[in-house]
């Protein structure tokens, strides 16, 4: 599984990427985390709003930092 | 009209720290108000102070309008809206989304892509930093109200025709190849909670402060220089009125800069003290906040040349036509 976490890196982007691996531990799940920083790349996933979370590609939230257990929801959906 | 008036002066142009600020320079430090040092210095630490505490003021509150129409929900009206109505629909949003140009790629990206067109776009495009709420309050202190509501509807004008002129020029083609094959995301978005919005208002007055003090400083610092220390006949000679280059001037110097309106402001404010045409030091502000080449540059990586040249063709001519109209007409605005 493979997780990106889109954002200019601002500080939103990075609170977003401690949360999720917050969220990946508490499931004792393994995924790579990808941070897109390039504007033309987050541009390119169809997201206006940072950050935004992406899991194997497919945009699931945008314009919100996540709590770790919001992050784990989404996991579990996935 | 008494106490409106009073409230105006106390709490937009605020007098009252003016006031303070004459104290600490003349008692506290023991300088001239009439002279140099003294003046610049009191126009340096009143205008700092007066912009920030405005900007912060300003910033939360426009925040909490913006919390109602991120872009996902923009771009939803403005779908839903044909020919004019959409044009002006979409100049009227640009001026409640985020200040900074740099934003307006992602959005550029995600209306082109759903399919919105480019006349609507580049309205959004053209007002969303050219005019928004907090520069109006702002140029309703520094200046008044009348001049502070004519800057609105002129920048919105702009921005519906503009707007307009691009999408009659069908150049739909010199839009970049990936941004039509970009995938429209419908991600379900919950409504923010109060909790939320205010966490959003408050760490969105820390980014955008944090992103334009030291083009405040700078702003105010170049404004106090003007203001005092630079013969109003040099600039009268550069810049004045009866000049027919004073406009496409001060457009063309502004073009390059990359400042936000709040960083231009204090200049403006200077400018005009030495006696500048209105509609120069307005097509000055409108070239700064409008064009920049970060902006360009960015723009650069999704649409063509020939797109690029149209748009940025539009709004200089634009701004100078609004330049020499207002120098005609300023004395009805004061």
């Amino acid at each position: 599984m493979i997780i990106k976490i889109l954002g200019s890196g601002c500080k939103k982007c990075v609170t977003l990427g401690e949360n999720t691996q917050a969220a990946l531990a508490n499931l004792g799940r393994e995924a790579e985390l990808v941070k897109i920083t390039d504007f033309a790349e987050i541009a390119a996933h169809g997201v206006m709003s940072t950050p935004a979370l992406a899991i194997d590609d497919k945009v699931v939230s945008v314009g919100k930092v996540l709590s770790a257990s919001e992050v784990e929801a989404l996991l579990k959906a996935h | 009209m008494e106490i409106f008036r009073w409230l105006n002066d106390q709490l937009l142009r605020m007098d009252w720290l003016a006031a303070l600020v004459r104290l600490l320079v003349e008692d506290v430090l023991g300088l001239d108000m009439a002279g140099r040092v003294g003046a610049s210095l009191h126009f340096f630490i009143y205008d700092v102070l007066k912009i920030f505490i405005l900007l912060s003021v300003l910033i939360f509150s426009i925040s909490w309008v913006q919390s109602y129409f991120p872009p996902e929900r923009t771009r939803r009206i403005l779908g839903g809206l044909q020919g004019f109505k959409a044009n002006v629909m979409g100049a009227l949003l640009g001026t409640l989304t985020p200040f900074c140009s740099c934003s307006s790629i992602p959005l550029f990206i995600g209306f082109t892509s759903s399919g919105l067109p480019l006349a609507v776009t580049f309205s959004f495009l053209i007002s969303s930093p050219l005019v928004d709420l907090a520069s109006v309050i702002l140029l309703a202190s520094i200046f008044n109200w009348s001049i502070a509501i004519t800057y609105v509807l002129i920048g919105i004008v702009l921005a519906v025709l503009g707007g307009s002129l691009i999408g009659r020029a069908r150049m739909e083609q010199h839009v970049a190849e990936f941004v039509r094959h970009t995938p429209v995301l419908d991600v379900e978005q919950a409504q923010p909670s109060r909790h939320e919005r205010l966490a959003f208002c408050t760490g969105q007055v820390r980014e955008i402060l944090q992103r334009v003090w030291l083009y405040i400083l700078i702003g105010v610092g170049i404004g106090a220089a003007i203001h005092n220390w630079i013969p109003a006949e040099l600039i009268g000679a550069l810049l004045g009125e009866e000049h027919w280059w004073s406009v496409p001037l001060a457009a063309l110097v502004g073009v390059p800069m990359y400042a936000d309106i709040f960083g231009t402001l204090p200049i403006a404010e200077a400018l005009v003290g030495k006696g500048v045409g209105l509609g120069t030091v307005l097509a000055f502000m409108m070239a700064v906040t409008a064009l920049s080449l970060p902006s360009l540059i960015m723009l650069k990586k999704v649409v063509a040349a020939p797109l690029l040249a149209l748009f940025f063709a539009i709004v200089v001519v634009g701004i100078v036509i609004i330049g020499y109209l207002l120098n005609a007409f300023a004395y009805l605005l004061t």
